[in-house]
């Protein structure tokens, strides 16, 4: 198989030489941490005032986890590390409720980023004469935004379509030969049941390649891709928290996604004890950003379940792999790449008087897609029988959530009483996807 | 003079306008006009009843989203161009029709059209200025 690389050095360098970037660039990263007031608190209480103080790679476990809380805490400023005026853009994504968290990046954040990105392309075998499809949501949401930069960067043609219309999609894909796309595996699959609808078949498209990523998917799901599109599908992992994606992705060998340990220290934890788990053994991904300097985060817990394997990859890359995400540690919803927490449901329904003390959360898939029906239980005291009111209330509803978790949900009305009532919210949410 | 229909919200479940029905019937309260107004996964039904108070307080017990509203109920006769009369009156007075529901009165030999107005007494003195007859509480009740 023919191996690319983009940055060779980087990509294939010694184990013991690796450790030694890492430790140098953990070492940076405490120093600027150290210059917010949410680190320069939080080190200082464990002993850590200056970088002299880690010592070796071990001194990592001195180091408190960061959490998602802990970002909305510090929400908007907190974690900011360096002045406004080195800050070329910034990302906010929500918060497990109406707190959104954001990640600040200076020019040289964003342009190491957009190298990870062009080494994850330059991975899969694609080149300058590519025609880069982005199917992926731009804007606050990174995966757009990621990937464009990063396939400009390598040289491919791009379409920054961004997500949904699926027609536009077609005849884009048609009408340009888009060798290469990038979407969530569910809108793949939509894709491909709309094509007998728009005329066309497989054969009439030029596609090569796929980076399906923004939603755990199974090994049966990227065959049933690669087998309707004719295509390769890699794998891709990312985060905002991490910059997006670009964290790891699949070589041509698409067994597990090489992770860009020269930027991101990983280790993977038991998420009960914090403690690290033994060599391939599954548990909650821990990363640190060792070159982000707008935003340093150490040790952020970033709640998925996935593994490391042992063994070395022939594509000759010393970064090791990280499995599928096959679970999470808390109760976020993935709902057509969009992350989603009950939470946030329940801050928005719970702050509208016309709304009872009840509501339900199903996800259900309507065709490829998934849909969200956020069900609630009416107030009666504030009915009038008048129906154009409740319609009014009904898309007030979904006003409210799309504004807070940015997708379009259904709302269902119901009499008091009519639903479920349940002890904890986890069983407010009725998920009834199979796994892809 | 203004008449009390009841509004119940029924979610869009199977049986939901058969249990409003039968508390309805099990004490002895009499429907004397109906319809249903939906939208996509619920609906109001809108009844008028010669007992609406008690009629309210039963369905309320039995954990029915009720409301009360006024409403006009007007007769007219049952013959082409009937309903149309009222509504020339209502109209060349500006007076605005948020829904309506007929019934037809056998004994009668009448039609009842039950009328929501955003003003209704403002639509009372105009129909009774235009000699058509109001239907008043009472009759409601003996009907």
């Amino acid at each position: 198989m023919e191996i690319s690389y983009w940055n060779k050095e980087a990509e294939t360098m010694e184990r013991a030489q690796l450790a030694r970037l890492q430790l140098k660039l953990l070492r940076e990263t405490v120093e600027a941490a150290l210059a917010t007031p949410f680190y320069a608190h939080r080190l200082k209480k464990c002993g850590i005032s200056s970088a002299r103080d880690i010592k070796s790679l071990a001194d990592l476990a001195r180091i408190p986890f960061t959490t998602k809380d802990d970002l909305r805490e510090g929400y908007p400023y907190g974690l900011l590390a360096v002045s406004l005026e080195e800050v070329v853009r910034l990302h906010t994504s929500s918060g497990t409720t109406g707190i959104p968290t954001v990640i600040y990046h200076t020019k040289a954040d964003l342009d190491n980023w957009t190298d990870l990105v062009a080494r994850c392309i330059v991975a899969t075998g694609a080149t300058r004469r590519d025609v880069f499809q982005n199917m992926m949501t731009y804007g606050l949401f990174t995966g757009g935004l990621g990937l464009h930069y990063g396939a400009e960067r390598v040289g491919l043609t791009v379409i920054p379509v961004g997500g949904g219309n699926t027609k536009r999609q077609i005849q884009l894909m048609k009408d340009f030969r888009s060798t290469v796309v990038h979407a969530t595996p569910s809108y793949m699959l939509h894709i491909a049941s709309k094509l007998p609808e728009y005329g066309l078949k497989i054969s009439d498209l030029c596609l090569k390649k796929g980076y399906l990523g923004a939603e755990p998917y199974s090994e049966n799901t990227r065959k049933k891709v690669e087998e309707l599109f004719h295509i390769d599908v890699y794998n891709s992992y990312g985060l905002s928290e991490m910059n997006g994606p670009g964290v790891s992705f699949e070589c041509v060998y698409k067994n597990g996604m090489h992770i860009w340990e020269d930027t991101y220290l990983t280790e993977i934890i038991d998420p009960k004890t914090g403690e690290p788990v033994t060599e391939e053994q599954e548990g909650e991904v821990v990363f640190t950003n060792l070159k982000r300097r707008a935003t340093p985060l150490l040790r952020y817990r970033t709640r998925d379940v996935a593994f490391l394997y042992k063994d070395d990859c022939p594509c000759g890359r010393t970064h090791r792999r990280l499995s599928r995400i096959t679970g999470r540690t808390d109760d976020m919803l993935i709902i057509n790449g969009v992350n989603v927490f009950p939470s946030q449901v329940e801050e928005v329904v719970m702050r509208i008087p016309e709304v009872g003390t009840n509501y339900q959360i199903y996800v259900e898939k309507d065709g490829a897609l998934d849909k969200l029906i956020v069900k609630v239980e009416i107030y009666s005291k504030m009915f009038t029988g008048d129906l154009s009111a409740l319609d009014a209330l009904k898309e007030k509803i979904k006003d409210e959530l799309r504004a807070s978790i940015v997708i379009n949900p259904a709302v269902e009305l119901h009499e008091p009483g009519s639903l479920p009532v349940f002890e904890g919210k986890a069983q407010r949410v009725v998920d009834s996807r199979p796994k892809l | 003079m203004r008449i009390n229909q009841i509004s119940v919200f029924l979610e869009n479940t199977k049986g939901r306008l058969f249990e409003v029905c039968s508390v309805l019937g099990q004490h002895k309260i009499n429907m004397r006009a109906l319809t249903i107004a939906e939208s996509q996964d619920f609906g109001v039904l809108r009844i008028v009843v010669d007992k609406p108070a008690e009629a309210v307080k039963i369905l309320k017990e039995n954990g029915f989203v009720t409301s009360l509203t006024d409403i006009v109920a007007v007769e007219v006769d049952d013959r082409p161009g009937g309903l149309a009369h009222i509504l020339e009156v209502l109209s060349k007075e500006d007076i605005n029709v948020e829904y309506m529901y007929g019934f037809v009165e056998k004994a009668l030999e009448k039609a009842l059209l039950v009328f929501r107005f955003d003003d209704p007494d403002r639509a009372i003195s105009t129909l009774t200025k235009n000699k058509i007859r109001v239907i008043k509480k009472e009759e409601i009740i003996n009907l």
